[in-house]
């Protein structure tokens, strides 16, 4: 079993809470997570919502595996549609909040309605109730999470919270757990604000059990954990170095998105990188890095806990801000780095703090500051726009205001908090946002790795790596190593990533542990907790059924083939330096096989055959 | 021989599998609610720290019971709850100077660290041998050696 068969339904609207009984035929379909929040959705709601109206629903979805003692078994994610991209949104986070969901007694919670004042859900095992938030509203999560654990006097509440970007329409806000874990892409965190949704705060002490086959669940597990801790990225590349240790790597294969995506390698990467924050600083000889942490159930650990330099321009007056906290992920440390050109470690994880405190995505702030720091070296942008600030690559003081603008939505940061899309249209240069439907991209520049401008493309969710890192074949040859500036084989590859990802994301499992494990590691672990015969062919299955439900989702949304493209950056300026010197994404040679392969038309809508195979035909209940 | 929980708070990471070991262990269920080890995330900090009874030789806990339901295992050395003799009484966990003998109140019972029969799920479970089962009477005896490694001169 593994699944609690139970679902939490509140309706803010009304203000209510009740319980029913999971959808067990569509568990059999979409697992979990990812996959069984997006049926729901899908079927609960109209494509077409405008995002931030009442009619959207947010589903916070736990995996069948999330709370049991599988590698990584922790994880959640957060459904809906999203106000950034009009797609489908689905962001997935570490951190304890998904067990304590699960140990609730809970598969999933499905928000719906609008709360006509702020509240939060208090959730304590099967006991739901919704409780007022006024005075949480205008707090960062930090604060709201104190307060929470004050007002409950239980220091084991788990919280989810949305910061006060959210909550000012930053269309980026995620939502955060565990004071620096996030569900943190395509804006689910202003959905959540939207509803008049401060927190969701969880005690369960119910626990996890019914697994199918016990035995069989502890050998899979133990034998597949021996797996990770024995593999040199999960083993020891990521517990060291964190996710950090891809920053040399991916600057030196001339993928390295640099201003705004002009150049492809960061000259300033070494002073931003894993191994910049091991180095003991001068004022009190401490490294960036004081520990590795891990999520609940992870034996990798990749998670960084860090202090700024007490002596750095910007907390030496807020003491706030001294205390250890989550510190830089790759993604964030490109985006906030390498993209703005701003080299400056404490910057950068002063930045990040302020990301984690008020729940924004590192990412897509990065790259919409990179873009507005393009559009005032061009003009476009002024100080008189800015509030007096010169927003000039390499700034880090440009960034760190940029941050707290955002993070409170103050004067210039409420142009920023539209992000890249809509702030260069705004500024009347929509060429220069580095965008796809209208999110920002992440950290591996597609012209260095063809793959990944196919993976960007197609992405459901906008431009991302966590839809299919085919980074880890192209670059650090996992499973099998391709060449990154080939388009060949690439929309296999590109849909054989897609699949396998939708499956794992809707395990409960972190998809990090596929640098170590395939589905034949994965299954095992899946199919000892449930029943329903879960071989690796038929998780794959599943993630393709999930991948077409996404799709079909966005196609009733109105997104069409024409969204499934690259910025002009990528396709006409060649790479100026570095292995890619030369090179643009050749997107044109990988899409119209990739829509073959798939099973859809050359329009990129999946064939009556296509969705007939995957069973996408049914109706809801 | 009996052997030792010892606990590095410095390789731990806090992902809980001591937690749900432990709980599976003893109640059937991943937990970490019902965890005898439990550990501490102390944030601003940075650190991480697994935390559990000692197992102590006159322990307050065994001494305090009025009705004599805990008790030494002769094999482990483990203080032990027999459960059918436990009234819920919970003097033991005020007794306790260390906080690591709890209440459960869906048995109505304490619960407290066993040492799982001599096999503890928690030390197997750790992935950073942040928990291991030594030695008890060389609980230091890795601590002794790093700092024995720095009296040897250098060559």
């Amino acid at each position: 079993m593994a699944w609690t068969r139970k679902i939490l339904r509140v309706n803010l609207t009304a203000g209510t809470c009740t319980e029913e009984p999971l959808n067990m035929e569509w568990a059999h379909k979409y697992l979990g997570q990812r996959g069984l929040a997006t049926k729901y959705l899908v079927e609960e709601i109209d494509a077409k919502v405008d995002a931030l109206a009442p009619g959207n629903k947010l589903i916070m979805a736990t995996g069948p595996l999330t709370g049991t003692m599988a590698a990584t078994g922790g994880r959640y994610s957060v459904i809906t549609k999203s106000p950034l991209t009009g797609a489908i949104a689905c962001s997935n986070s570490g951190g304890f909040i998904g067990n304590e969901i699960k140990n609730a007694g809970f598969d999933m919670i499905i928000f719906e309605g609008k709360s006509p004042k702020p509240v939060y859900l208090y959730l304590e095992n099967e006991k739901a109730e919704l409780l007022p938030a006024d005075e949480l509203w205008g707090k960062s999560v930090w604060e709201a999470d104190h307060i929470l654990h004050n007002r409950h006097q239980d220091p084991l509440l788990r919280i989810a919270c949305v910061g006060r970007s959210a909550e000012q329409g930053c269309l980026y806000a995620g939502v955060v757990n565990d004071l620096h874990r996030a569900a943190g892409r395509s804006g689910v965190g202003t959905v959540m604000a939207s509803k008049n949704l401060k927190a969701v705060a969880v005690r369960g002490t119910r626990g996890v059990g019914n697994v199918r086959d016990i035995k069989a669940f502890m050998q899979a597990t133990q034998a597949a954990k021996a797996a990770l801790a024995g593999n040199p990225v999960t083993g020891e590349g990521l517990p060291k170095m964190g996710t950090q240790v891809l920053m040399n790597v991916i600057n030196e294969v001339g993928a390295m998105p640099t201003r705004n995506m002009r150049e492809v390698q960061f000259e300033g990467a070494n002073r931003i990188s894993a191994e910049a924050m091991h180095i003991p600083r001068e004022s009190d000889g401490k490294p960036n890095l004081t520990t590795n942490g891990a999520c609940f159930g992870c034996t990798i650990a990749c998670g960084r806990i860090s202090t700024i330099d007490p002596k750095h321009y910007t907390i030496a007056d807020k003491p706030q801000y001294k205390a250890a906290s989550g510190g830089l992920e790759y993604e964030a440390a490109w985006a906030l780095g390498s993209d703005t050109g701003v080299d400056d470690l404490d910057a950068l994880t002063y930045a990040n703090f302020l990301c984690n405190e008020d729940g924004f995505d590192p990412i897509s702030f990065g790259a919409t500051v990179a873009a507005a720091m393009e559009l005032f070296e061009i003009g476009a942008i002024t100080t008189e726009h800015t509030g007096g600030l010169e927003m000039r690559f390499g700034s880090a003081e440009a960034l760190t205001r940029a941050a707290e603008m955002v993070a409170k939505g103050e004067g210039f940061g409420r142009d920023l908090a539209l992000g890249s899309k809509r702030l260069c249209e705004k500024y009347g240069h929509p060429d220069l946002s580095m965008t796809v439907k209208g999110q920002e991209f992440p950290a591996y520049d597609p012209r260095g790795i063809q793959g990944m401008g196919l993976t960007y493309a197609t992405s459901n969710r906008g431009a991302c790596h966590l839809r299919s890192y085919t980074v880890s074949s192209e670059i650090l040859g996992v499973p099998v190593k391709t060449d990154p500036l080939s388009t060949d084989g690439k929309p296999e590859l590109v849909k054989a990533f897609q699949d396998a990802t939708a499956a794992v994301d809707s395990s409960g499992l972190c998809v990090f542990t596929t640098f170590a494990w395939t589905l034949e590691d994965i299954a095992p672990q899946v199919d000892a907790a449930c029943e329903g015969g879960w071989s690796p062919e038929k998780m794959l299955e599943a993630g393709e059924r999930i991948w077409n439900l996404e799709r079909k989702f966005n196609l009733d949304a109105g997104l069409t083939a024409k969204d499934d493209t690259l910025p002009k950056r990528l396709l006409k300026d060649a790479a100026k330096t570095g292995p890619a010197k030369g090179k643009v994404n050749e997107l044109h040679k990988m899409l119209p096989h990739y829509y073959e392969i798939r099973g859809w038309t050359p329009e990129g809508v999946p064939t009556a055959e296509t969705l007939n195979r995957l069973e996408l035909y049914e109706q809801g209940p | 021989m009996h052997k030792a929980l010892q606990l590095e708070p410095e390789k731990c990471t806090g992902c809980l599998q001591c937690e749900m070991a432990c709980s599976y262990e003893n109640e059937q269920a991943f937990n970490p609610s019902k965890s005898r080890i439990k550990v501490f995330n102390f944030h601003d900090e940075g650190r991480f720290a697994p935390y559990t009874c000692s197992q102590c030789s006159e322990a307050w806990c065994m001494h305090a019971c009025p009705v004599e339901a805990i008790v030494i295992n002769q094999k482990t050395g483990a203080k032990e709850v027999i459960e059918d003799v436990c009234v819920g009484c919970k003097v033991c966990t005020i007794a306790c100077p260390f906080g690591t003998v709890n209440y459960n109140s869906d048995s109505g019972k304490v619960i407290k660290c066993d040492l799982c029969g001599g096999d503890p799920a928690c030390a197997t479970a750790c992935p950073t041998g942040a928990i291991t089962y030594v030695d008890a009477d060389h609980t230091g005896l890795a601590r002794m050696k790093a700092h024995a490694s720095q009296t040897i001169p250098k060559a």
